[in-house]
C-alpha cells in the first residue's frame, strides 16, 4: 500500500491534539479533543474550520474548457456567469455517476473541485476528453463554516462579506511575516450552513489557519463532524448515496441537470448515459429519501429497508445514517422507491428488530445560506 | 477492589453481584455515546454473550457479559443520556450481574494490569 499523503496542515493538526486517520489515501483529523458532537454543535452556532485539502483541485483552461467540459458533465457551464459557481456530476455510459464537483468560472479559466478519492480518476477522465486538467499540488483547501464564519473570515479579508452563496472570488491575504498568499474564495460548503471554502499556497496554509484560529468564533473541526453535518443538511456523499450504479434521478441530484441540457434544451444532452439519464429525470422509481428513526438508536448505512414489520423482501437500503446532534436523534438517507410519500413509515431491520422510520423531507436542518 | 477484562469493562464486586461499566479509555475510543441498549433484568447470559450496543457518533459496538449469571439490574438513566458514560465512565455503571458460580474474580486484571494493557 503507498504511503498515506499529508496535507499542508497535518503538523498543525497533530500540534492541535487531532485523532488522525486514513481517508481516501489521506492521513487526516477525524477529530480534535473537542469530540465530534461538540465540534458539529460548535459549527452550526459559530464556525468550524475545516481542512479540505485533500480534495483535488483542477484548473481548465484552454478555449473549449467549457465546452468540452459540458460533454462530460451534464450542467449549463456555458451559462455559468464569471465570478459564479455550480454544482455538477460526471456520469459514465451507463448513466451512472463516476463523481460530484463543484465548477466554478473564474474567467479565463474554469476552476473545479473533485472528491479525494475520485481525484485520480476524475483526472484522468478529463486528461483522455483532452482537456489537459492542470492539477492544482501547492495549494491548500480549507472550508470556514458556520453562521460566524463571515464575521471572522472578514477580520481577515474584509471583501469576503459582499460575497453571496456560490459567489468565487480572489482576494489578497497579507501574512503576519509581511508575505502576501492570493486565495480562491467561494461562499459555499458542505454543512448546511453559510461558509467559504479557501483555496491558499501550501506555503501559507498554517499562517493562515492559526490565524483564523486566533478568531474567538472559529474551532477546528473534523472529518466526523463534517460528515454529521452534511447529513443533517440532506447533502448526498459520493460513494455511499450516489455511485457508478446509481443515476443522477434515483441519486434525488436530477436538479443539477438544468433544461437547457434536458430534452427539448438549447444543448440537450451530449454527456456520458445521456440518452438514459434524461428520460428517468422526474421518472425515477427510485429515490434519495430523508429518514428519521423512531427512538434513538442509529441506522446506518448498509440497514436493509422493509415496507411493513414482517414483509419479507427489503424495499430499500440506508445509504447514510447517524445521530444528528443538533436534531437530537437519528438521521439517515435511504434509496427507497419514490413514489412512497413523505410522512409514510417504514421499517429499518437492526439487529434482528423492526424499528419503524418515517420518511422526511431534507434537509433535516435548515440551511443558512446567504442568497 | 475494581478488576478489569480486555473488552475495557470495569468490574466491582459488590456482595453475591458484580456491577459493571466500561472504563475511560473505552469511552474515549467510542467517541460521544449517543444510543445504549440495556439487557432485560432477569436474563440469563453466558460468559461473553454481547449484552449491551452502545453506539457512538462513529460506530456500534458491543459489551459481554464478563462471567456467566443473571442481570439483576440495568442503569436505565443511560438510556436517556448515554453521554454520561463519556463524562465519567467510572459512574456510568450498565447492570449488576449475580454470577452462577459466585463472585471470583481472580481471572480478571487488577489497575496495574490494565494500564499495561492500554499502555
Amino acid at each position: 500500500m503507498d504511503a498515506l499523503k499529508r496535507t499542508p496542515l497535518y503538523d498543525l493538526h497533530v500540534a492541535l491534539g487531532a485523532k488522525m486517520v486514513p481517508f481516501a489515501g489521506w492521513e487526516m483529523p477525524v477529530q480534535y479533543p473537542m469530540g465530534v458532537l461538540n465540534e458539529h454543535l460548535h459549527t452550526r452556532k459559530a464556525a468550524g474550520l475545516f481542512d479540505v485539502s485533500h480534495m483535488g483541485q483542477v484548473i481548465l483552461g484552454g478555449r473549449d474548457a467549457v465546452a468540452g467540459l459540458e460533454k462530460l458533465v451534464p450542467a449549463d457551464v456555458a451559462g455559468l456567469a464569471q465570478g459564479r459557481q455550480r454544482y455538477g456530476l460526471f456520469t459514465n455510459p451507463e448513466g451512472g455517476i463516476l463523481d460530484d464537483l463543484m465548477i466554478a468560472n473564474k474567467g479565463d479559466h474554469l476552476f473545479l473541485v473533485v472528491n479525494a478519492a475520485c481525484a485520480a480518476q476524475d483526472i484522468a477522465h478529463l486528461d483522455a476528453a483532452g482537456l489537459a486538467p492542470e492539477v492544482v499540488t501547492d495549494r491548500a483547501l480549507l472550508a470556514l463554516q458556520g453562521p460566524a464564519a463571515e464575521a471572522a473570515l472578514a477580520r481577515l479579508v474584509p471583501g469576503v462579506a459582499g460575497m453571496r452563496f456560490m459567489d468565487v472570488a480572489e482576494f489578497e491575504w497579507t501574512a503576519p511575516d509581511g508575505g502576501s498568499a492570493t486565495l480562491w474564495v467561494s461562499r459555499s460548503g458542505y454543512t448546511g450552513e453559510d461558509g467559504f471554502e479557501i483555496s491558499l499556497p501550501a506555503d501559507h496554509a498554517e499562517a493562515f489557519t492559526r490565524a483564523l484560529l486566533d478568531q474567538p468564533e472559529v474551532a477546528p473541526i473534523g472529518l466526523g463532524a463534517r460528515d454529521s453535518l452534511r447529513l443533517e443538511a440532506g447533502l448526498p456523499l459520493y460513494g455511499h448515496d450516489m455511485d457508478q450504479g446509481v443515476s443522477p434521478a434515483a441519486a434525488g441530484l436530477g436538479w443539477s441537470i438544468p433544461k437547457v441540457r434536458r430534452a427539448g434544451g438549447e444543448r440537450e444532452g451530449g454527456f456520458p448515459g445521456a440518452e438514459r439519464i434524461l428520460p428517468e429525470l422526474g421518472k425515477s422509481a427510485r429515490a434519495r429519501r430523508g429518514l428519521i428513526p423512531e427512538g434513538r438508536a442509529p441506522i446506518r448505512e448498509g440497514v436493509e429497508l422493509y415496507r411493513t414489520s414482517g414483509s419479507a423482501e427489503p424495499i430499500g437500503r440506508v445509504t447514510s445514517g447517524g445521530f444528528g446532534p443538533s436534531v437530537g436523534g437519528p438521521v439517515a438517507m435511504a434509496s427507497l422507491p419514490a413514489d412512497l410519500p413523505e410522512g409514510e413509515t417504514v421499517f429499518a431491520e437492526l439487529r434482528g428488530k423492526r424499528i419503524p422510520a418515517r420518511i422526511a423531507p431534507m434537509p433535516f436542518v435548515t440551511p443558512t445560506y446567504k442568497r | 477492589m475494581l478488576k478489569y477484562t480486555e473488552d475495557h469493562e470495569w468490574l466491582r464486586p459488590e456482595g453475591d453481584e458484580i456491577v459493571v461499566g466500561i472504563t475511560a479509555h473505552a469511552s474515549e475510543q467510542l467517541g460521544d455515546v449517543v444510543f445504549i441498549e440495556l439487557p432485560e433484568v432477569g436474563r440469563e447470559v453466558a460468559a461473553g454473550e454481547e449484552i449491551v450496543v452502545i453506539e457512538s457518533v462513529k460506530a456500534a459496538s458491543d459489551i459481554v457479559a464478563p462471567v456467566a449469571g443473571t442481570i439483576t439490574a440495568v442503569n436505565e438513566a443511560l438510556a436517556d443520556a448515554p453521554g454520561d458514560v463519556n463524562a465519567d465512565a467510572m459512574a456510568a455503571w450498565f447492570f449488576r450481574i449475580k454470577p452462577a458460580d459466585g463472585v471470583d474474580l481472580a481471572g480478571f486484571m487488577d489497575e496495574a494490569g490494565y494500564q499495561a494493557l492500554i499502555g
